[in-house]
């Protein structure tokens, strides 16, 4: 187990090394995220609809499409001089490899929502300081499924034609009910409701956590095995 | 050390393995010559355990850690240097940092490398990346090595040198299957020589002292081609 994930943190630690030695997408992510961010910021009609009303779905709705960008990469990256079929030869366990692939999206995808994130609050000027632990937890057990998901199906794709095109068409029907949930317990908690309201929700994040990492770890040796 | 036992992969109505089988012992080299499209990329692939075959088996002793393979490919990422490549692929087959270190900077001044070590591999040219791809490969000193035209885009006297540590290797024990369309460049280090054509061994046999004359004019006879 221990060896595994040493390996895994080998695979993570590559990709962050390419994705800091070229910048691609987490700059693409993060200019995205800001872009959506301010032409909703300036689209929307503050007196028709309240922005505490609008702004969970904005924000969910940024971050999920933002990450689309981060999954891509993922193993696009191993297709330059097909070091995926390096990857597969070699001892690395299909195992390691998915959790590297893993650990290296959650983090472009934190480091993505850490940006967007201060932009929310800037834009629609939303009180989050007061639940800023719990909402930081929800961003979080949210990320941890959708990006598990994510990375089955990025290396799902990556071999067909289109797959910038087909990933988002595959895992958005999986998203629905992590995202639904995501933004029920975000605008309780940015309406002040107490915390006890929002916890079936987060159990339910939780346990889609578990159940989509688990099964994508069992999946993804049939996604990229020949 | 090696063995494959009736291997047949076929794409599509292509055959590009037909009831191949053999078997090699520590400190022997097979050379497989054959034309394009004879299948000796094929055989590789499954040798190295990355296509499985329709029928048949193939056997290395020590598994997947054991293989040193050289494809058309070279699995290095453009944007990290020598070094970085080195690290991360010698990491994946269990070598230890200091070994890592002290195996890349002997492999790196045999390969006439060790100035680049810190270049991005996008940054070298083809003879220089095709140099890299080899330490990649012998990285983790691996028993069993499977060579796809190993020598393609290297100058004379990286090809020399390369012939040198290959040796060495055998030598020390090891095995290796080298596939190339070429006789001038597997037979110097071939024990065992092997035509290949339309997916089956059309002649397998230990090289026994035949000189490249001796092995053009068998292969011309077995394939059929000229220009060997």
């Amino acid at each position: 187990m221990l060896e595994r994930l040493k390996l895994a943190w080998v695979v993570a630690r590559k990709d962050l090394l390419l994705e800091f030695r070229t910048r691609t997408a987490i700059l693409s992510a993060v200019v995205f995220t800001a872009l959506v961010l301010t032409v909703f910021n300036f689209g929307r009609d503050p007196t028709a609809v309240p922005t505490i009303d609008l702004a969970p779905s904005i924000l969910w709705v940024t971050f999920t499409f933002a990450a689309m960008l981060a999954l891509n990469r993922a193993f696009a990256l191993e297709l330059e001089n097909h070091a995926l079929e390096g990857l597969l030869v070699s001892p690395l366990s299909r195992t390691s490899l998915y959790w590297g692939k893993l650990i290296a999206n959650l983090l472009f995808v934190t480091i993505v929502e850490a940006v967007g994130l201060p932009l929310f609050v800037l834009f629609f000027d939303v009180p989050v300081w007061h639940v800023l632990l719990p909402l930081v937890g929800v961003i979080a057990l949210a990320t941890v499924g959708f990006v598990a998901v994510g990375t089955l199906f990025s290396a799902m794709v990556i071999r067909t034609r289109f797959a910038e095109l087909m990933l988002p068409v595959l895992v958005l029907p999986f998203l629905i009910l992590p995202v639904a949930w995501a933004v029920q317990v975000t605008a309780r908690l940015l309406a002040g409701r107490p915390l006890a309201e929002v916890a079936w929700w987060l159990r339910l994040l939780g346990a889609y956590d578990i159940v989509f990492v688990t099964l994508s770890t069992l999946l993804f040796p049939h996604t990229v095995d020949e | 050390m090696l063995s494959a036992e009736g291997l047949t992969h076929a794409f599509g109505p292509v055959r590009a393995l037909d009831g191949i089988s053999f078997r090699l012992e520590a400190g022997h080299t097979l050379a497989v010559f054959g034309p394009n499209g004879a299948g000796k990329t094929t055989l590789l692939r499954v040798l190295a355990g990355q296509l499985r075959p329709q029928r048949g088996r193939a056997e290395v002793r020590g598994g997947r850690a054991a293989i040193g393979w050289i494809s058309h490919q070279s699995f290095l990422y453009g944007h990290l240097t020598v070094i970085e490549n080195l690290r991360f692929w010698a990491s994946l087959y269990g070598v230890k940092r200091e070994a890592r270190d002290r195996r890349a900077a002997e492999l790196l001044t045999r390969l006439g490398l060790a100035e680049r070590a810190d270049q991005p591999v996008a940054a070298l040219s083809r003879g220089l990346a095709q140099r890299a791809t080899v330490a990649r490969a012998l990285m983790h000193d691996p028993a069993v090595l499977l060579l796809d035209e190993p020598f393609t885009g290297l100058d004379l006297a990286a090809a020399a040198e390369l012939r040198r540590l290959l040796g060495e290797l055998v030598g020390g024990g090891r095995v290796a299957v080298i596939a190339t369309h070429n006789v001038d460049e597997g037979l110097e280090l071939a024990t065992d020589i092997a035509f290949q054509h339309r997916g089956r061994f059309v002649q397998l046999a230990p090289r026994a002292g035949r000189d490249r004359t001796q092995v053009a004019d068998a292969y011309r006879k077995a394939v059929g081609v000229s220009g060997a």
